[in-house]
């Protein structure tokens, strides 16, 4: 690895492992078919496609991947959800939606590396045996768009896509479909509608999950860019290989964006368990800005529960014993952090130092769900406008107490009522914000704003009884 | 057809914008038939309501925005029904109702941008361009000046959250910007 040259002031910090992105920013690299290809491209493909679709199953089970999505479900076993005697066409969607707020990594595969999207793609749609594929990419990526296009029909010509690829007797198409700025598009039935041409509305689930119901009715595949990149990965290496190195129970690299208050944010592909997030905050992100300290990490992209830096933690020791711990503490992997009561989704870190509100972050935050909710249930479409207006009215100092906890008991009836995931992603970051940092909140009202009117209509009812303070 | 209007032809119902005059007005020609009739190829059988997202997006590109001549056109290509291709459109945020101006910024707002300075962009722009930023509302977020070459449209989540802030002018992002940036961006794209 060591003749890879990066861009100046893009190369990798030495604690990194880059693998999905060692040809991100990597000099004299372009996104073309003959640069992969170079680079050892579609071998892995040629290998694969020799194999038996159930042994790339087997070895993608065996390798323990996970999702990279932000649900982290076991990839192989997805796969395996097919019905057994599936007579319908099978289909398999790429999930290249990547819309929350502070993840950032599928970006830069689909714009500096496609091939190896393509690649892992074609390897998953031989093992579930699809023979339809759909990438379907937010339309915030333009440019990747023009550059995907250009790739497929690359792929084409050199026969890894079309009729009968390599001479296996598979076929295959790709089509690129793109979206047009919906959040709820990441969400693989509001997707797979948005793909059919409804309104994308995401479908109840369970019972029917899309491996059994999906696109068309028929048994449909959704994996994350990142995801379909390390079946690549997999196979590559080989099965028992990728499981032994990394987290135990997700073993493989991760992609983790670090963004905000940090002196060197960005992005950084680690060994899954290999580092605690203070190694990743102090280490290679540099630690807080000059004259600053860290306040509140939001471990997993937007809808994760925030953290605070000064909260104890107990941790288990090897030998049963618990010992008391930070955030800091707490290692890089998919589950660790959700033993805290967070979740490490997507990969997407957040960082505020001490400079910041936390009540403006969660207005920020509740503005973008507010905007971004599809609409089609109730409590998420009625409540999360409230909850803005109730965070607003904090910020704005015209709350009272009481609407500090109002604000939360609103969250906690949207969380567990809605079609989707779309709920609990929406309320978690109210829920955690109004009760880890409460006291932020209760700062910025005021008893005597309970009598207040909130809009000229109430307070021309209530003139007579409410008195200036 | 009656004269009353009612609520899907007011939600469809032509926005005048000074954007207009730099894009062509909407019309049917046989290139404009093939090249959705491809789109819809793509797709299997039987599933052409697929492609009316990549219809939109097409007549977006060419026209500027989805006009209401072009719902029924829209949905005779991919066999659906002008009021289900009205429903999409409306429905995301991504597709115009409104014609944007010939250099359109998308700025975002959201928390990883907004906490390195993203949202104090926008009231800077807003008067670089000369638009009154009280006119982007949760209705029509997008404001174009009145010579129509510039608009502005603050969005949610741009997917570089690292390098904030960010914006995109038409279809090219622009990260870590600052308001010395937007000076340039606007010098440089004023007399192309």
């Amino acid at each position: 690895m060591s003749e890879i040259k990066y861009l100046p002031g893009k190369e990798p910090h030495p604690r990194e492992t880059r693998r999905i992105f060692r040809n991100i920013d990597r000099v004299g690299y372009n996104p073309s078919i003959a640069c992969f290809i170079k680079d050892g491209g579609y071998e892995t493909l040629k290998k694969a496609i020799a194999m038996e679709p159930a042994d790339i199953i087997g070895e993608v089970k065996k390798s323990g991947l996970r999702g990279r999505g932000g649900a982290g479900f076991p990839t192989g076993v997805k796969w395996t959800f097919i019905p057994k005697g599936n007579t319908k066409p099978v289909y398999l969607v790429c999930n290249c939606d990547e819309s929350e707020p502070g993840t950032f990594k599928d970006r830069f595969i689909v714009h500096q590396d496609p091939h190896q999207l393509i690649e892992g793609m074609i390897i998953a749609c031989y093992a579930v045996q699809a023979h339809f594929a759909v990438i379907y990419m937010r339309e915030e990526f333009p440019e990747a768009a023009h550059i995907m296009k250009k790739a497929l029909q690359e792929a084409e010509e050199h026969n890894f896509l079309g009729k009968n690829i390599l001479g296996s007797g598979f076929d295959l198409k790709i089509v690129l479909h793109r979206g047009a700025g919906a959040y709820i598009c990441g969400e693989e039935t509001g997707l797979i509608n948005s793909i059919e041409g409804m309104r994308p509305y995401p479908r109840i689930k369970p019972p029917f999950f899309p491996a059994a119901i999906g696109l068309y009715g028929c048994p449909t595949i959704v994996n994350n860019v990142e995801s379909l990149c390390q079946v690549r990965q997999v196979l590559m290496r080989g099965g028992e290989a990728y499981a032994a190195e990394g987290a135990q129970r997700s073993p493989g690299t991760r992609i983790i964006g670090v963004s905000g208050d940090v002196k060197r944010p960005g992005y950084y592909e680690i060994i899954s368990g290999s580092l605690t997030y203070g190694e990743l905050l102090y280490d290679i992100c540099g630690g807080p800005k000059r004259g600053r300290t860290f306040k509140a990490i939001i471990p997993g992209g937007a809808s994760a529960k925030v953290m605070r830096c000064d909260e104890k933690l107990t941790g288990r020791n090897p030998d049963g014993t618990v010992r008391e711990m930070s955030i800091f503490d707490v290692p890089m992997d998919l589950d660790s952090i959700a033993q805290h009561g967070s979740m490490s989704g997507s990969g997407g870190v957040i960082v505020m130092d001490d400079s910041r509100s936390m009540p403006k972050v969660l207005n920020n935050l509740n503005r973008f769900f507010a905007w971004e909710s599809c609409g089609q249930c109730s409590p998420c479409r009625e409540g999360n406008p409230w909850m803005l207006k109730l965070s607003t009215r904090i910020i704005n100092g015209q709350a009272s107490p009481e609407d500090v906890d109002l604000l939360k008991s609103v969250a906690d009836n949207i969380c567990g009522r809605t079609v989707c995931a779309f709920g609990e992603a929406c309320s978690w970051p109210t829920q955690a914000f109004t009760t880890k940092f409460r006291e932020e909140f209760l700062a910025l009202t005021k008893p005597i704003n309970a009598q207040k009117a909130h809009n000229p209509e109430t307070a021309e009812a209530r003139k007579f009884l409410t008195r200036e303070d | 057809m009656s004269d009353t209007p009612n609520a899907i032809e007011a939600l469809t119902a032509h926005k005048p914008s000074p954007g207009e005059k730099f894009f062509p007005k909407f019309e049917v020609t046989p290139e404009l038939v093939a090249e959705a009739a491809a789109l819809v190829d793509q797709y299997p059988e039987g599933k052409e309501q697929s492609a009316v997202l990549p219809i939109i997006h097409m007549i977006q590109e060419k026209f500027g925005y989805i006009c209401p001549e072009s719902l029924p056109w829209i949905a005779e290509m991919c066999k659906s029904t002008p009021i289900h291709v009205a429903g999409i459109v409306t429905f995301y945020p991504g597709i115009h109702t409104m014609c944007p101006g010939k250099y359109h910024f998308r700025v975002c707002r959201t928390i990883a941008c907004s906490l390195s300075g993203g949202e104090e962009l926008i009231p800077y722009i807003c008067s670089k361009i000369g638009v009154d930023p009280a006119t982007i509302t949760d209705e029509e977020p997008m404001a174009v000046s009145a010579d129509g070459m510039w608009s502005i449209e603050p969005v949610e989540c741009l997917a570089n959250c690292g390098f904030g802030p960010n914006l995109m002018l038409n279809e090219k992002l622009y990260s870590q910007v600052t308001r010395k940036k937007i000076d340039e961006i606007i010098a440089e794209y004023k007399n192309k």
